[in-house]
């Protein structure tokens, strides 16, 4: 095989030119303006590239092929329109899919190959089989978490580190032993089941909070399993877009585990979701000031800055349409109203903007925590919607804060904050919030969507 | 061989730079959709599962066939769904400025 896709040169130049259209895909992604012309690009480049391989001279059969592309596109298109809301899940299901791609076209290159593999190739095979099926397994697991068919908590136990790991290490092993004997071909199916063991008891220990970093873990990994597939196949265009993929998965991760104050390499060895109960304490009431949707109203009118800082819990509440009656209701009035998103505020990166741009909102209100800390010292009124851990000023200033050193939005340095909430839990890491004990905090208690939609009845806004 | 594992090697790393420049610029408010297009452009691995599916193999074509299809479903799956909700989602972001009638 790792002639044959090098063995025309009409179709090495379809993938040649498909490898630069992919290139600058990406490249016109970098701004809102150019993006929807990359996403041309990458459908160019790809139908130029399938329709290169049709042309390929070893191909006897087409039935199977046309069956599959035919059968793919009838299940590409309802996944291609979900609601926004379903997006995180549907990501995961996709990083799915690709994983299972790479694993079942390894899995048979071993047995078409085998028993005399070239020991690089077996290498590079044991690579692209491993990281494909545990990407397949843990996406699917991601996925049914997302879509809640399985329990969102984290499933914790003792020694769940050393069991995944040594998982992870015995599939290494037997993947070191075929290198060495790569006529040992019955070792084969372990490569393959250990790992999509390991893609379970992975994802197990994940709580929600962790999802934007393992999807973005995933991503990685589904990346660079078709990066060790070119390799195999000799597909120089399939290691290039790998290699994007997989870059693109490890920045995102590399940022989400940052802005989660976690270190990378408890990412790589994907470590998440360690039960942080050790801060239950200070459960004594402490007054807090609440305020009703009318005083909510009324201070927001007479605002001239307000910021919104949006979470999960405003996903959740299906919240997002209202926010933007709120936020047309405040323009309206003069209020410079914006936008304040945490890196993983959200089940996956960048899950805030899409769903604000779907309500309408537009995307240079949208700004991102670097951008917008600098303005709450002039904001009148920061107004916190389902969000709770990433505006914890505990983080800035409470060292013994299992959460401290994490970058926060700093919205306690507002005039006012306001904080929609349904009640005084905590958040995802069991810690308290010092923010809902100031004395310019006003706590919002109720469910989002109706509080933000009295408000704007306040307001004289709305649609209804 | 020798040489083009090495070849391949190189492209692999140049990709890997380039992947880290280009992606690096992408803005934190379009990050969904930059997972969803990569995504996309990862299921290019379907020309792989395309030449497996319709090959010639002396010795177990079944197997060829049958986990090549389930290979060209999966993949293509994703080029149609990745590049679909992409665009959907670019589509929506829209700039303020005077609104158009």
């Amino acid at each position: 095989m790792s002639d044959v896709l090098g063995s025309d040169y009409l179709i090495e130049i379809t993938y040649l030119i498909a490898t630069a259209l992919f290139i600058l895909s990406l490249k016109w992604l970098s701004s809102p303006r150019t993006a929807r012309r990359g996403v041309f690009a990458g459908e160019l480049g790809m139908l130029l590239a399938i329709a290169g391989t049709l042309l390929h001279h070893g191909i006897v059969e087409y039935k199977w092929i046309v069956i599959g592309l035919v059968l793919g596109t009838i299940m590409g298109v309802p996944l291609g329109e979900v609601a926004m809301t379903a997006v995180p899940q549907r990501t995961a299901l996709s990083h799915a899919f690709g994983a299972l791609c790479v694993t079942l076209v390894g899995t048979t290159e071993f047995y078409l190959r085998m028993p005399d593999v070239p020991r690089f190739m077996m290498g590079v095979l044991s690579l692209e089989v491993i990281l494909g099926s545990l990407t397949f397994t843990g996406s699917l697991m991601a996925a049914g978490k997302l879509q809640e068919i399985l329990p969102q908590r984290p499933i914790t136990y003792k020694g769940q580190n050393i069991v995944n790991l040594g998982l992870l290490g015995v599939a290494i092993v037997v993947a070191g032993m075929l290198v060495a004997h790569p006529e040992k071909t019955q070792l084969f199916p372990l490569i393959v089941g250990i790992p999509l063991l390991f893609g379970v008891m992975m994802i197990i220990p994940i709580g929600g909070a962790d999802m934007p970093t393992v999807i973005s873990l995933l991503n990685s990994y589904a990346g660079l399993s078709a990066a060790a597939m070119g390799f195999v196949l000799d597909s120089k265009l399939l290691i290039i877009a790998g290699a994007l993929d997989g870059a693109s998965g490890l920045i995102l991760s590399v940022n989400m585990s940052k802005a989660m104050n976690r270190s990378f390499s408890n990412v790589l060895f994907g470590a998440f979701g360690q039960e942080q109960t050790a801060v239950a304490g200070q459960q004594e009431a402490r007054p807090v000031r609440s305020a009703t949707p009318e005083e909510a109203a009324a201070i927001l009118a007479a605002a001239n800055k307000v910021v919104i800082v949006p979470g999960y819990g405003m996903a959740v509440a299906q919240a997002q349409h209202k926010v933007r009656e709120l936020y047309d209701a405040l323009t309206k009035r003069g209020v410079d109203v914006k936008f304040g998103i945490h890196p993983v505020a959200g089940r996956m990166p960048g899950h805030m903007n899409v769903l604000l741009a779907e309500a309408d909102i537009p995307y240079d209100k949208l700004l991102d925590m670097d951008e917008i800390n600098g303005d709450f010292p002039q904001t009148d009124v920061a107004l916190v919607i389902g969000a709770n851990d990433v505006t914890n000023p505990a983080a800035r200033t409470d060292a013994a804060s299992p959460i401290y050193g994490m970058p926060i939005l700093d919205v306690d340095k507002a005039r006012t904050v306001m904080v929609i909430k349904r009640s005084m839990a905590a958040g995802f890491a069991g810690i308290d919030n010092p923010l809902y004990y100031l004395d310019k905090t006003l706590m919002l208690f109720g469910d989002a969507k109706s509080f933000v939609g009295a408000i704007v009845r306040e307001l004289g806004g709305g649609h209804e | 061989m020798k040489l083009d594992l090495l070849t391949s090697l190189y492209v692999f790393m140049l990709a890997a730079f380039i992947g880290f420049e280009v992606i690096r610029r992408v803005s934190p408010l379009l990050h969904t959709p930059l997972m969803s297009l990569t995504n996309a452009l990862d299921a290019i691995a379907v020309v792989g599962a395309i030449i497996m599916a319709g090959e010639y193999h002396a010795h177990r074509a079944t197997l060829a066939k049958i986990l090549g299809t389930i290979a060209i479903v999966a993949a293509t799956s994703n080029i149609v769904g990745g590049f679909l909700i992409t665009d959907r989602m670019l589509k929506m972001f829209k700039a303020s400025g005077p609104k158009k009638p």
